[in-house]
């Protein structure tokens, strides 16, 4: 049989998807945001507000509160109150009635949700509505069961609550990370003051909305707004016996500095560079879907984003070329758009960052692919990009670029993956393509991450734990482990 | 890049994840196509069916009712296309041929025993021979089920290469009953080895079987295609028959096509359904985009 060479596939089709944007009708936000502080919403004391735009358009949504040091301290007392008079003596089966009212709330409003989410933060309202929502409802289901079985989930102890948690979390999944750190402590017996990311405070917002409208005792949630001195505020407040934080493993280590010395607990859940490994033996178009999905989903801004591909020597031309062609069917624009593949980056910021590395990348002599699709000209987007052949020393491998970048490496023998695996200051997640077990079993114990998939990727429950090693922090949060962090045992 | 010829050894064809299969169709499957792209997608699909009747009752009246509906699906609405071909049993070949002259649509005959295969291949090849001669424009065969359960992959490829020979100029089909195969990686095996024996297509089902054209095997076939295209830059057709009879489910059938092999695939000459009720749920929809309601089924011939 005679090759052709380089058979390229054409996706610019006559056939164009007609838009389907979803609506945004029905969606209510106000014009200013105050703080909610003991059951109400309140003023900030400073009378300081800042804007929260739409990354898609440049559009502001709304106006937010921002809380200083006086803010916060009353919205540590305010959760010291709730606990000590109220939350801390109700009997563990009442506690899970209010969690479970939560949680069905945020499934009667998941559409508003969805689309605020998809709004304030840019990422596509596929996943927003098909997993950000569902996901954050399930936590609060989950851990609601727990409330008044703590003492089967540990055995021969006797779980108490630790207190006042401050918890703090990050722009990239704001919902579903309020839902993983509000359940849990609430499930435990703690009062919460939590701080949405300054870039994606809206829906926190109507998370506290929500709150109010289910009777939740005053104080037992409090949601405040604003930027990194309040997060640092919250930190050094001498009420607080638990930081909670999700986020960069920059902050991460000030945070951890500003608590030493002192009874606070913690857990961290900060960054990460997944290895994400292709065998000869995978079955190869089921790892390439997973390898851009492990990629690109949220714009790759996840903690456990697959950045590093790395593809068995005999395999890797196969795979390289249907990335390429993966990366032209992907659809990047509206992220209303119930079709868009890819939405926009969170801030003109994290844009910052991402070109920079980009940049890098670029001058450290890598292969730059990139989709020829066209960008949107207003709001921050990037276009889906791959590396190949890149160094292990290459910045682009060793840094979390935190967006739709993959980098490429080949290998050839099973240790020397492992070795380069591994060879990271990360250690979050990994994923293993092969179609044998065995060798799936024989990684999972070598890697040093804290989730390892096996022919998926980005898959969570709310009854599976999620956490890392190294510079990727620790403590874990979902299923029993999540409760362990909130409970003196 | 490599010169030489590539033997192609079929125990080591890709193996398919199930469960990623899955998740793929599922995603194809939420896209949302409405509007003027859906009108597009309906008027495509009407193009590309294989109108089939394949009863052991059929009648040669019967077949012309079908072969004249074929070309006039429905003249109250101008400006439709017509659908590819009229798909018969090799004894009604002559019959469709002679009604469909003057049309540019073809006439598919089925061969080899279908729908069971379950004869010598002498038999099937005089079978095909029978329909090639009476002017069929393209053969349906199918394979042994049998030999390939059996692992005997090399009498499979040996028997499509014979029928592809008898076929001359008329356009092979294989049929592989992948409700038979069992699991997607034979699927995949046995698409790898019908391209490389000669299919000019390759086709889900019979449609006397049930499950038929399933979305999942639907994708596992077009990557098989797409993977033979990157190796040998030949295309090869793709044809689900069985099973698809809304419009909605042809749509998703053309989404997985246009994100999987991209537009040189969007025409009747590389991509089929095998339908015999699809094409007036596809008209229904037409007429309801044009009129903006819905009439009843009394307002679409049934041929």
């Amino acid at each position: 049989m005679t090759k052709k060479e380089n058979p390229k596939l054409q996706f610019n089709t006559s056939w164009e998807y007609a838009p389907a944007p979803e609506s945004t009708d029905h969606i209510r936000l106000k014009e200013k945001y105050d703080l909610f502080i003991d059951g109400k919403f309140v003023k900030p004391a400073k009378g300081k507000y800042f804007a929260t735009i739409n990354p898609a358009t440049e559009q502001v949504l709304a106006m937010v509160a921002e809380a200083d040091t006086s803010d916060v301290d009353k919205a540590v007392k305010a959760a010291r109150k709730a606990y000590e008079n109220v939350w801390k003596k109700m009997p563990p089966r009442e506690r899970g009635k209010y969690i479970y009212r939560i949680a069905r709330m945020i499934q009667e409003r998941a559409r508003e949700f969805a689309v605020i989410e998809t709004m304030d933060g840019g990422k596509p309202i596929r996943e927003s509505r098909d997993v950000d929502v569902p996901l954050a409802a399930n936590h609060f289901f989950y851990y609601a069961g727990w409330a008044d079985k703590l003492e089967y989930a540990f055995p021969n102890r006797n779980p108490q609550p630790i207190g006042v948690a401050g918890q703090i979390i990050p722009w990239n999944f704001p919902l579903l990370m309020a839902a993983w750190k509000i359940a849990p402590a609430l499930a435990a017996g703690n009062t919460v003051v939590l701080k949405p990311a300054e870039t994606t405070p809206l829906t926190a917002l109507k998370l506290a909305e929500i709150i109010q409208e289910s009777g939740l005792p005053d104080g037992v949630v409090n949601i405040i707004t604003g930027a990194g001195a309040t997060g640092a505020a919250i930190v050094n407040h001498p009420g607080v016996d638990k930081i909670a934080f999700t986020g960069s493993t920059a902050v991460g280590k000030i945070i951890i500095n500003a608590v030493a010395g002192t009874n606070k607990k913690t857990t961290m859940e900060l960054g990460g560079k997944a290895a994400n490994i292709i065998f000869e033996d995978a079955p190869i178009d089921q790892a390439v879907e997973g390898v851009i999905n492990g990629i690109f989903f949220n714009q790759g801004h996840v903690c456990c984003a697959g950045s590093r591909l790395f593809i068995q020597e005999n395999i890797a031309d196969k795979v390289i070329q249907k990335l390429k062609d993966r990366l032209e069917t992907l659809i990047i624009g509206d992220p209303l758009d119930k079709n868009t593949d890819i939405g926009a980056i969170n801030s003109k910021e994290q844009l910052a960052t991402i070109n920079k590395y980009i940049k890098i990348g670029i001058n450290e002599g890598a292969e730059i692919y990139q989709s020829s699709c066209n960008l949107p000209k207003k709001g921050f987007w990037c276009k889906p990009t791959l590396f190949i052949n890149v160094a292990q020393s290459s910045r682009i491998v060793q840094e979390e670029i935190f967006g739709p970048v993959l980098t490429i490496q080949t290998f050839r023998t099973i240790e020397e993956v492992i070795e380069k695996a591994n060879n990271i200051p990360y250690g979050l997640s990994a994923g293993v393509w092969t179609d044998k077990g065995s060798k799936i079993f024989n990684l999972t114990t070598k890697l040093r991450a804290g989730v390892v998939w096996a022919n998926t990727y980005n898959k969570f429950d709310p009854v599976s734990p999620f956490g890392g090693y190294k510079e990727s922090g620790y403590g874990r949060e979902g299923g029993i482990h999540g409760l362990m962090p909130y409970l003196n045992l | 890049m490599n010169k030489y010829i590539e033997l192609i050894d079929f125990s080591k064809t890709p193996t398919v994840d199930q469960v990623g299969v899955e998740e793929r169709v599922a995603r194809l499957n939420s896209r949302s196509i409405k509007k003027e792209s859906k009108v597009y997608a309906l008027k495509m699909a009407l193009n590309m069916i294989d109108l089939t009747t394949l009863e052991g009752k059929d009648t040669e009246g019967k077949l012309k009712q079908l072969c004249y509906k074929a070309a006039h699906l429905h003249d109250a609405y101008p400006g439709l296309p017509s659908v590819a071909a009229v798909c018969v049993y090799p004894t009604m070949v002559k019959t469709a041929k002679e009604a469909l002259k003057g049309t540019n649509i073809k006439v598919a005959s089925v061969s080899t025993a279908f729908p069971a295969g379950q004869a010598p291949r002498e038999v099937k090849i005089l079978d095909t021979k029978y329909a090639v001669e009476n002017g069929a424009d393209e053969i349906d065969m199918v394979i042994s089920r049998g030999e390939f359960l059996k692992g005997n992959y090399n009498f499979v490829f040996d028997e499509i290469c014979a029928i592809k020979e008898v076929c001359g100029n008329a356009r092979l089909k294989v049929i592989f009953e992948t409700g038979e195969l069992s699991t997607l990686d034979n699927v995949r095996r046995a698409s790898d080895i019908a391209m490389y024996a000669g299919a000019d297509f390759i086709k889900t089902s019979t449609g006397k079987i049930s499950p038929a054209a399933t979305p999942t095997v639907t994708v596992v076939m077009l990557e098989a295609i797409r993977d033979f295209y990157y190796a040998t830059g030949k295309m090869v057709g793709m044809k689900p028959a069985g099973g698809i009879s809304t419009a909605k489910a042809a749509i998703q059938n053309l989404v997985m096509v246009r994100e999987t092999l991209g537009e040189a695939w969007l025409t009747n000459e590389w991509f089929r359904f095998g339908a015999s009720s699809l094409a007036n749920d596809l008209l229904m929809q037409i007429m309801k985009e044009a009129t903006g309601v819905y009439q009843s089924k009394d307002y679409f011939s049934i041929d």
